[in-house]
C-alpha cells in the first residue's frame, strides 16, 4: 500500500497516534503508554507486518527524553519510524518491546546504559559498557571534568 | 560482581569459565562468561565495553568532516564503506548531486574493501579451527589490495578517502591496471581456498549442522550480512536500497536456506566471487569528470533527521544523524552490524560443545570496536 | 648467509642508547652479559594482545610479506607466563586498564613493553572529548619503545622491534636488576 493508505490504516489501529510525512520516512508519534500495543499490532497484522526493527536510538531533546524506533517490513518493503517521548528526567520509563522484536534486548540495554531510560519488563536490564556507578554520558547535562578533556 | 553464581549459572550447572578479554580466539577484547555442563555449553553471556571509546558523545563536539575519521576506526575492516555511509548521509541532507565518476570509484573501492575483509575473516577463521596455513595464504593475498589502497588513498587500513562532496584526491594512474591484475590473480587463487577448507572432511565435521539460525530468528534478532543471508533472510541493502553505482551492475544476492556455520562460510566465499564480478563490470568504464563537488568550508545540515543504510562486509550499517542547524551534529547514532550479530550468539550455541563455540563465534564475524564504538 | 641487520648509522636515535650503555665492567661479566643479551634479543616472543586497528597491522607484520619471524619473533604465546614482550596495539580504556596491568604482572622477567600506535602512546585521535580512554599506556605500565603512527606501517613496527633489540644489547646484570626494582609495586 502507498503512504497515504498506510497512514489511514495505522490511524485505525490506534487513534491517538500523530502521523507526519517527513522527507525520508513516515513518522508516528505515540504517547508512552500506547507504545507496546501499537508495536504489537504493527508486527502481527498481516497486511503491514513490520517485522524487522533495524535501529533503536535514545535521544535527549533538551527538556525531554525520547526513543526512536526504525522498523521495516520485509514482505512489503516499507519503513516507518516510531517515536515516544517523556518529560520525566528523574525516572524515565517506557515499555520494553523485547518480546515483539528480539533485537531490542541489546539495544535497550545500551540506551539504559548511556541515557538512563528504564524499560519495564525487559528480561535483563543491566549496564553494558560502563561501570555501575557512572552517570549517563549521552545526556546533554552530563559533566565529567575529571575524564573529559576539551580544547 | 553484583550477580551471584546461582543467578549466572541457573539450576543444574556444573561450572562457569571465563573466556576473558585477552584470548586468542575472541577476535579482540570480548569477554564471554560460559556456563558449561561438562563440555556442553548451557549459557553464553557476553560482557563488552573493553574498547568503548564514547564515539557517539564525541561526535557531538566535532564537525561533519571530522566524523569520517572516527568511523574509520569503528569497523576498521570496512573502513571505506563506513566513510561512505556518513558522506552519503551528509550529501543527501544537503541535496547535492555527485558526479558519476565519484559514484563508480566509490563502488569499486567498497567492493575491494569487502574482498579484503572476507580474506582476513577467512584467514582468522581457519586459524581458529586449527589450520594455520589459512592465515598465511589469506594475508598474503590481502597485501595486494593493501598496495592498491596505499597508492591511491595514502593509507593501508585507515583510508579516509571519502569526504562530503566526493573524494579527497583523484585515483592514481596505475589504479585500473593494478585492480585488473589483482582480479585476474585472485580468480585463479580462490579455488585454492576451496581446496584447503571447503572440501576438507575435518572442516565439514566441525561446521556442518553447528549453530543453526532459523529465518524467523534472523529477522527478529535483526541479523544481517552474510550471517543473515545464509539463513535465507534477503537483506542486502545493495539490492533493496541501492546507493552509489549499485543500480547499474548485475550481481546475485547470495542466499542459502540452512543457516549453519558451514553455509555462513560458503556465503562469504560466494560473496567474494560476486564482488569480483561487480568490479569487472565497472573497472573499464570509469566515467570522466570531476572527483569532488565544491563545498562550503563549514558544513551545516538543515534541521531534521537523516538515516542512511549501507552494506558493510559484516551486515547493515546505519548512520542516524539528528541535526539542529549548527556545524556540530545534535546526535549521531551508529547502528553497527556486529552489535546485533553478537546478540544471537547465546541462542545458537546452546547444547553444542565449547570447541563449537569458537567456530560459531568465528563464523558470525564480529569486530569488537564495532560492538563497543 | 644470515639476515643482514641495519647498520648503526641508519638508526635515528643513537644518543639515548649511549646513555643506557654502562662503561667499565670486568671482562668475565661483560662476556656473560653479551651472551645473555644475544639470547634474549633474538628470541622475543610476543603475547597475543590486540585491542583495535593496530592489531590488524601487527597481524600483517607477522604475515608472509613483512615476516617478523626472521627476527626471532617466531611464535605468539597466548599465555602471559610464556611471553617475553607485550605489544600494546590499540586503544586502552578504563575498563581494560586493570586487565592490562594484571597481564603485565603475570608476565615473568625479563619482560618488555612496546607501545604501538597513537592510541597507546597518548590517547591518539580520542584524546579530546572522550570520557573513557586512558591517555597513554605509560600511565599503567612502563614502556620501553614507542612506535608512532595511526596505524604504524609494518615496516615501522619492525623498526621499533629492532630498536628494542638494540636496547636489550645495552643491558648488564646489574642494570637489569636496578631497572626492575623501580617497577615493583608489591
Amino acid at each position: 500500500m502507498d503512504k497515504g493508505q498506510l497512514a489511514e490504516f495505522i490511524k485505525l489501529l490506534d487513534s491517538e497516534v500523530d502521523i507526519r510525512e517527513e522527507k525520508q520516512f513516515t513518522e508516528l508519534n505515540v504517547p508512552g503508554p500506547n507504545l507496546y500495543a501499537l508495536g504489537k499490532k504493527l508486527k502481527e497484522n498481516q497486511e503491514i507486518s513490520f517485522d524487522f526493527l533495524f535501529c533503536l536510538t535514545g535521544v535527549d531533546y533538551g527538556q525531554d527524553l525520547g526513543v526512536v524506533y526504525h522498523i521495516r517490513s520485509t514482505k512489503h518493503q516499507q519503513t516507518v519510524v516510531l517515536k515516544v517521548r517523556t518529560s520525566d528526567r528523574k525516572n524515565p520509563q517506557f515499555d520494553s518491546v523485547a518480546d515483539i522484536w528480539r533485537t531490542a534486548e541489546f539495544h535497550e540495554r545500551e540506551v539504559f546504559d548511556l541515557l538512563g531510560i528504564r524499560f519495564i519488563n525487559h528480561p535483563d536490564l543491566r549496564r553494558f559498557f560502563l561501570p555501575p556507578s557512572y552517570g549517563f554520558p549521552l545526556r546533554k547535562d552530563f559533566v565529567d571534568d575529571l575524564n573529559i578533556v576539551t580544547k | 560482581m553484583e550477580e551471584t553464581m546461582k543467578e549466572i549459572t541457573g539450576e543444574d550447572q556444573k561450572y562457569v569459565i571465563n573466556m576473558g578479554p585477552q584470548h586468542p580466539s575472541t577476535h579482540g577484547v570480548l569477554r564471554l562468561v560460559v556456563s558449561l555442563k561438562g563440555e556442553i555449553v548451557r549459557n553464553v553471556e557476553p560482557h563488552i565495553g573493553y574498547v568503548h571509546r564514547g564515539m557517539e558523545k564525541m561526535c557531538e563536539s566535532i564537525t561533519y568532516p571530522q566524523i569520517i575519521h572516527l568511523t574509520d576506526r569503528m569497523d576498521y575492516l570496512s573502513a571505506h564503506i563506513n566513510n561512505e555511509a556518513v558522506c552519503l548521509n551528509v550529501e543527501k541532507a544537503l541535496e547535492i548531486d555527485i558526479p558519476d565518476r565519484v559514484r563508480v570509484i566509490r563502488t569499486i573501492m567498497s567492493e575491494l574493501t569487502r574482498i579484503q575483509s572476507h580474506q582476513l575473516w577467512w584467514a582468522s577463521f581457519g586459524m581458529d579451527l586449527g589450520g594455520l596455513t589459512c592465515f598465511f595464504y589469506g594475508l598474503r593475498d590481502r597485501e595486494k589490495i593493501m598496495d592498491i589502497f596505499e597508492e591511491t588513498c595514502g593509507g593501508r587500513l585507515i583510508v579516509s578517502y571519502n569526504c562530503p562532496g566526493g573524494l579527497m584526491y583523484d585515483i592514481h594512474p596505475n589504479f585500473q591496471k593494478r585492480t585488473k591484475d589483482f582480479i585476474k590473480y585472485f580468480r585463479k587463487i580462490l579455488p585454492e581456498y576451496d581446496q584447503l577448507l571447503t572440501g576438507n572432511v575435518i572442516f565439514k565435521e566441525r561446521t556442518r549442522g553447528i549453530g543453526r539460525l532459523s529465518l524467523e530468528d534472523a529477522i527478529s534478532y535483526g541479523v544481517t550480512g552474510p550471517s543473515g543471508r545464509a539463513s535465507g533472510f534477503s537483506c542486502d541493502v545493495r539490492k533493496h536500497d541501492p546507493y552509489s553505482a549499485y543500480d547499474r551492475v548485475n550481481f546475485r544476492e547470495v542466499l542459502f536456506n540452512d543457516g549453519d556455520t558451514y553455509h555462513r562460510y560458503l556465503a562469504r566465499i560466494e560473496e567474494m566471487k560476486e564482488s569480483m564480478n561487480i568490479i569487472d563490470q565497472l573497472i573499464d568504464n570509469i566515467p570522466e569528470g570531476p572527483f569532488a563537488v565544491k563545498m562550503k568550508p563549514v558544513i551545516k545540515l538543515p534541521e531534521g533527521e537523516y538515516y542512511q543504510r549501507v552494506e558493510t562486509a559484516r551486515g547493515e550499517l546505519g548512520v542516524f544523524i539528528i541535526s539542529d542547524g549548527n556545524k556540530n551534529p545534535y546526535r549521531v547514532k551508529f547502528r553497527s552490524p556486529s552489535f546485533v550479530n553478537l546478540s544471537v550468539l547465546n541462542l545458537i550455541s546452546k547444547d553444542f560443545k565449547i570447541a563449537d563455540l569458537v567456530a560459531i563465534a568465528g563464523s558470525l564475524d564480529f569486530v569488537i570496536p564495532d560492538i563497543d564504538r | 648467509m644470515g639476515i643482514k641487520g641495519m647498520k648503526k648509522e641508519e638508526f635515528k636515535d643513537n644518543e639515548s642508547l649511549e646513555l643506557l650503555e654502562e662503561s667499565g665492567t670486568n671482562i668475565l661479566l661483560a662476556t656473560i652479559d653479551d651472551v645473555i643479551n644475544w639470547g634474549r634479543k633474538n628470541s622475543l616472543w610476543p603475547l597475543t594482545f590486540a585491542t583495535s586497528c593496530c592489531g590488524i597491522e601487527m597481524m600483517a607484520t607477522g604475515a608472509p610479506r613483512h615476516d617478523f619471524a626472521r627476527f626471532g619473533m617466531e611464535v605468539y604465546r597466548a599465555s602471559p607466563r610464556q611471553a617475553d614482550v607485550i605489544v600494546v596495539a590499540g586503544t586502552i580504556v578504563k575498563k581494560m586498564a586493570p586487565v592490562l596491568k594484571r597481564l603485565y604482572d603475570q608476565m615473568s622477567e625479563p619482560k618488555y613493553v612496546v607501545a604501538m600506535g597513537a592510541c597507546a602512546i597518548s590517547g591518539g585521535p580520542f584524546f579530546l572529548n572522550s570520557y573513557t580512554i586512558v591517555r597513554g599506556v605509560d600511565h599503567i605500565i612502563p614502556v620501553d619503545v614507542y612506535v608512532p603512527g595511526c596505524p604504524p606501517r609494518p615496516e615501522a613496527l619492525l623498526y621499533g622491534m629492532l630498536q628494542l633489540q638494540r636496547k636489550i644489547e645495552t643491558e648488564t646484570i646489574k642494570s637489569r636488576r636496578k631497572r626492575n626494582a623501580s617497577h615493583d609495586v608489591f
